[in-house]
Parts: C-alpha cells; structure tokens; sequence
C-alpha cells in the first residue's frame, strides 16, 4: 500500500471519528492541530484506525507516537 | 435503527457515533431521562455508547459523570453537582478493578468470609446512602471473571480461589437485588462471557486508558445496560410475528407437503427448528403475544402447525395471517387487530427480502438479521426485545387476556345495538383507592401506556409508592372482568389537589385491551365521588398532544369537561365544575371495596 493511499484512508478515519469533513491531516498533525483530538477521543481513534488497517499498536508505541507521520510508519510497518 | 441492533460492527459504531447521535436526536417524541454514572474506572465510551442506544429507543438521556473512579465518594459523601442533578437512573459501573481484598492462600476461611463480607458491606452502604439521598432507580454491575486463574481450575471450587470469591459476592449482590425494589443487576459477568472473557480483559486499554474492559466490548456493554433501561420506562417490545416456511420449521409446507417438513428431534436440520420453537413456547410462558405471518394457504399453515415433531400449534398463536398479501399490509392488520402498535412487534422471516419490505414500510419495528436457524434463539435473545425489569403476573396472563378479546370480537358481532352488547358481558369493575398489591402494576401500566394516555406521564415505582403515601392527592385504579376473563388493573387516574378545592388530573390512562366498554366513564363516576368527599369544586384535566395520544384528543369534551385554553401545539386544558355531575355509566357493576 502506498504512504499517499494510507493517509487517504487514514484521513476518512478522522474524518469520521471528529465528524468534522474539514480535517486533512499530514506527517506533522498532532492532536494540538484538532480541536476534539482530546485523550478520550484518542483512544476511539486508534480503535478505529486498527480496525481500519487490521492491525494492532502495542503500548509503547501508543505512548511514544509524537505525530500522524509516526503514525503512518508503524502502520506501514504492519501490513 | 439496524446497526444498533445485535450483532454490531463495531467499527461502523465507533466511527459513525456521532453522526448516529446527530440522527437520531431529530426524532420526535423523545423522553427526557436523567442517569448519572458513577464509575470505578474510565466510562466516557460507555456513555457515549449508552447515549446511541438509549436515543434509539426513544429516551433522550442527560449524563452526569462522577469523577475518574468516584463511585465510592460520590455516593457515601455526595457532591453539589449530583445533588442537584435529580437522577432519575444511578448506574454504578464498577468490575473486578474495584474488588479491593482478594483472598489469599495464608487465609483461614474465617478471614475470608470477612474479607467478602467487607467487599459486599461497601456496596450495600453505596446503595442504601443512594437510596436515602435520591428516588432513582439504582443500577448495578456484578464482577466479571479474572483472566487468569492463579489455582487453575481449583480456582472456581476453592474458597482461596478469585473466581470463587467472585461468585459469592455476586451472588450476595443477587440477593440484595432481589428483595429490593427498583434495584437491577447490570451482568457484566454474563456479557463479558459472551463476549469472550480474553478479549474483554485486553490489558493494553486498562494500563493506557483504564477502561475495565477492551473498547470495542462497550458497545455490548452499553446496549445491554440500555436495555433494561428501556424495560423500565416501557419500552419492551410486546409481540413476536412469525414466518412459518424456514422459520418454523425447514422446506415449504405449500410445494412439499406437511410430511417431508423438517422439524422435530430425528435429524439435525429437523432439530434445529424444534429448538426454535421450544425457545418461543418460553416466550409465550413469559407473556410475549405470538402471531404468524406467512405466504400461505391457510390450511397449510395450520398442517404445519399440526406437525407432530413441533410443538407450536395453533392456539399457541393470537393471530394467524396465512395469506398472500405482503407482509406489511398483514402487520398492519395484526397491529390493529390486537390494538397493539406495530412499533411493539419483532419480526422474524429468514427471507431477506421479505425483512428489507417491513423494514421499509413500519416505523420502529424490530427486524432481526436472524441469519441461519442454528443463529436464530441467540440473535433474537441477544437483542433484549423483552428484557424482564418489573414481571407482575399480568404479564403472566398477558396470551389469555389476548384470547379473551378476541371471543368478544366474535360475540360482538351477533349484537346490533353495541350497548346491549356491552351489557351481555356483564361487566365488573373493581374500582378504589390505590392498594399496595397493585403500585408495581400501576407503575408498569403508566409507563406502558400510550395511545390512551393523556399526560404520557411516566411514574418509576418510586413515584407511585410516593404518591400513595401522599394526602394532597386522590388516585385510583380500576379493575375490569366480564364473562370472559379478568383484565386486571387497567386503568389509573391520578389527580393533585391544589388550593383545597380544586382537583388537577395528572394522569389518565387506561389499557387498550379494554377499549369502548365504557369503563372510562366508570372512572370518572368514581373520581368525582371522591372529589366530593374531599370538598373539591372544579375538577381540571389536560390533555398533551403526543404522536400516539390521538385516540383521546377530544376525551374530556366527552367526559363534559368545558375546554378553557388551548395552545398552538394543541396542549388543552378544561374544567369542570362537579357540583351537579351526573354518573354517566350505566353497563358495568361497579364494586367498591375502600378502607374507609
């Protein structure tokens, strides 16, 4: 799967979870960047986005991703 | 609406909440419920989950959300924001994490037995202290299993083992739910198992989020928590209608005869169906009213009912549509038959096509995806369409009654003039002040009661007993019996008395099943005798609009009441002045057995 194709499903997923069709995320969004992106939310999100890839994020992984790019790079390197 | 119906796609529901939500706030009529959870680990999901499911049922729920792991605070010491939030539903969500002194293997079973006994003590007090401060229905969550088993399978008998310790304190909160009126156990630990308790204890979601159990179980949670919700505010489901061809039993009664039918225990595809039907015999043994609904000659239908190897037959059924119409038109007609909503109905056909029309063409009608017959009893049970909250013996009754109406349909029509119709059922009413035995009836019946209600005001158990032991109002129930059988209570008015001579009617209601026998006006008879006794002058009734309420728009122009006000969304007031009240009843005996 190519980096663009997954940013574009990822972007859906997003677009889904904060219901708010305006949200194109890229390698630097964080959650400071979305205005709903808050601690309970995130957790629906990567719920969402494993389901989405089917695949799983570990703990550390979780704790440590600092941006969507990190993000991408372990979903990459998952499928 | 479909995808909140058993089974889920979870990933569907975490990402389209909100715009569910958005949706299903635009339907009309929904009712405003009060329900602050109290939590021992994170239940922001479980809300929000809750809030989906609850709208889809019709109830519009306000949250109050205790602090992270609050429970215990919350409840014993209280605080200003729930104080002042008026619950009407506290639901305690607490798990294994909340189980503060397991037993361990240094213990003597004298330690033990206090170590349960303090875990139980907590909750009982938690309870009792929310019972003292609120008039809300309390909801509590039993223990899950661990996901490990420190003694292997001796975990489950030995009383050191968590499992064991686990069991016996749920079955100390069963016996607390039991004896205690509007207390329900909320069984995560049945959930949980269904679920697949591994899955359930993910660990990654307790140690990064502290939820007690993986997210993608909440949404099983939270629909089994919203179902007895709904099952107390009246929102169960009432009647079950059948498809007979692959339904109740395997191949076509019609092409290939009743003899090469399967159904019955000699072959697997034979047995499967005869579960099936086993499993709604115990649906109708619990009140739920059975109806068929099926492409079919009628004969056939009833041959296949007939069927040795089954064991529904034909008087198991109040209504039997075996036609060739399509099937909404027969819902349409059962609907109107059994005075019943088609709101109120499960639908069950394993032809797609035939679920899709129904789907289509009847608003709020249950329509499970019942996939093959070995899916069909956990689909159908796992959806909660009757979930039992408050079972009185009516519900009991419920199959009988039903039959009774319709004898009476039959008899009605060898009369030409109705009211000697009515007389030749030589009707009684026992009609009186409210009696202990009957508050859980009445609480049912006004929760239940819909199209001839004029309020559409709901009253919890609590609400009754509170009335009943209050003097500024005068409230009676009504029971009605005729030749053909006992309906029991079906009628409740309840009416506040305000500046000692006026009388403001806050609840009419009465049951559809006793349509046009003039019991109304029975009621009314008794209501202004009573008035009477209490020096009231001017009795005044209000009638608010609802989508199903038409049926008694114009009610008190028929009790003679003189309409005073009315405003744009139809909301009427009327009163009436009872000095020279005339009784308007004249075919039902009316037995009154007051304590004076």
């Amino acid at each position: 799967m190519k980096k663009d194709e997954i940013y574009e499903r990822l972007n859906k997923v997003f677009r889904d979870i904060f219901d708010d069709d305006s949200i194109v995320v890229t390698e630097s969004t964080t959650s400071n960047d979305i205005e709903d992106w808050d601690s309970l939310e995130h957790i629906n999100l990567i719920v969402a986005i494993e389901q989405e890839f089917n695949m799983k994020f570990n703990m550390n992984e979780v704790t440590t991703m600092k941006n969507v790019g990190e993000m991408v790079d372990i979903i990459i390197s998952r499928i | 609406m479909n995808e909140l119906q058993y089974p889920f796609n979870v990933e569907y529901l975490i990402k389209n909440k909100k715009r569910i939500k958005k949706e299903l706030l635009l339907k009309p009529g929904l009712l405003d419920k009060n329900i602050a959870i109290l939590g021992g680990s994170t239940t922001s999901e479980i809300k929000n989950m809750l809030e989906i499911f609850l709208l889809n049922y019709g109830i519009k729920p306000k949250f109050y959300e205790s602090e992270y792991n609050k429970f215990y605070e919350d409840a014993i010491y209280g605080n200003e924001e729930l104080d002042n939030f008026n619950p009407d539903i506290i639901y305690i969500h607490t798990t294994n994490r909340n189980i503060i002194n397991y037993p361990s293997m240094y213990d003597d079973e004298e330690t033990i037995e206090s170590k349960l006994n303090d875990e139980y003590q907590r909750f009982e007090l938690i309870w009792k202290k929310l019972k003292e401060k609120f008039n809300a229905t309390i909801i509590q969550n039993n223990f899950e299993y661990l996901y490990y088993r420190l003694l292997g399978n001796k975990d489950a008998s030995d009383i050191h083992g968590n499992t064991n310790f686990i069991t016996r304190l749920n079955q100390k909160f069963y016996d607390y739910a039991n004896k205690t009126n509007n207390f329900f156990i909320n069984d995560i630990n049945y959930v949980s198992s269904c679920y697949g308790l591994d899955k359930w204890s993910n660990q990654f979601y307790w140690h990064m989020y502290k939820y007690a159990m993986e997210v993608p179980a909440i949404p099983y949670l939270s629909f089994n928590l919203a179902n007895i919700i709904k099952s107390i505010y009246g929102k169960n489901k009432k009647a079950l209608v059948l498809d007979l061809d692959n339904t109740l039993w395997g191949g076509i009664v019609g092409d290939d005869g009743v003899d090469n039918l399967s159904i019955g225990p000699e072959v697997p595809s034979g047995q499967v169906y005869l579960e099936f039907q086993k499993y709604l015999k115990y649906q109708k043994s619990l009140g739920i009213i059975l109806n068929v609904n099926s492409k079919n000659e009628y004969e056939n239908a009833i041959a296949g009912l007939n069927h040795p190897g089954g064991i529904l037959r034909p008087d198991d059924f109040i209504i039997i549509k075996a036609n060739w119409n399509p099937k909404n038109i027969n819902i349409k007609d059962i609907s109107e038959e059994l005075n019943l909503g088609a709101d109120s109905f499960v639908f069950v056909d394993d032809n797609p096509a035939e679920r899709q029309i129904v789907k289509n063409y009847i608003d709020g009608i249950a329509v499970p995806d019942i996939n093959v017959p070995e899916d069909y009893i956990r689909i159908i049970d796992h959806n909660g369409y009757f979930e039992i909250t408050n079972f009185s013996s009516e519900d009991l009754q419920k199959n009988d009654l039903y039959k009774d109406n319709a004898k009476r349909s039959q008899m009605m029509a060898t009369f030409d003039n109705y009211e000697d119709y009515l007389i030749s059922l030589k009707m009684k009413a026992e009609i009186s002040t409210f009696k202990n035995i009957y508050l859980e009836r009445i609480s049912q019946l006004s929760n239940k009661s819909n199209q001839f209600n004029l309020t559409t005001k709901r009253y919890s158990l609590a609400d009754i007993q509170k009335i009943n032991d209050s003097d500024s109002y005068i409230k009676i129930y009504g029971k009605l019996e005729d030749i053909f059988g006992d309906n029991g209570v079906i009628s409740v008015v309840i009416g506040n008395i305000k500046n000692k001579n006026e009388l403001h009617i806050d609840l009419w209601i009465m049951s559809c099943r006793v349509l046009k026998r003039n019991m109304e006006f029975a009621m009314m008879d008794k209501l202004v005798e009573k008035a009477k006794e209490k020096n009231i002058k001017t009795i005044y009734g209000y009638y608010y609009p609802t989508l199903k309420n038409k049926m008694v728009n114009n009610f008190y122009d028929l009790q003679g009441f003189e309409l005073i006000s009315e405003d744009e969304d139809g909301n009427k007031i009327y009163k009436l002045e009872i000095d020279n009240y005339v009784n308007k009843n004249n075919v039902i005996e009316v037995i009154s057995d007051e304590e004076r």
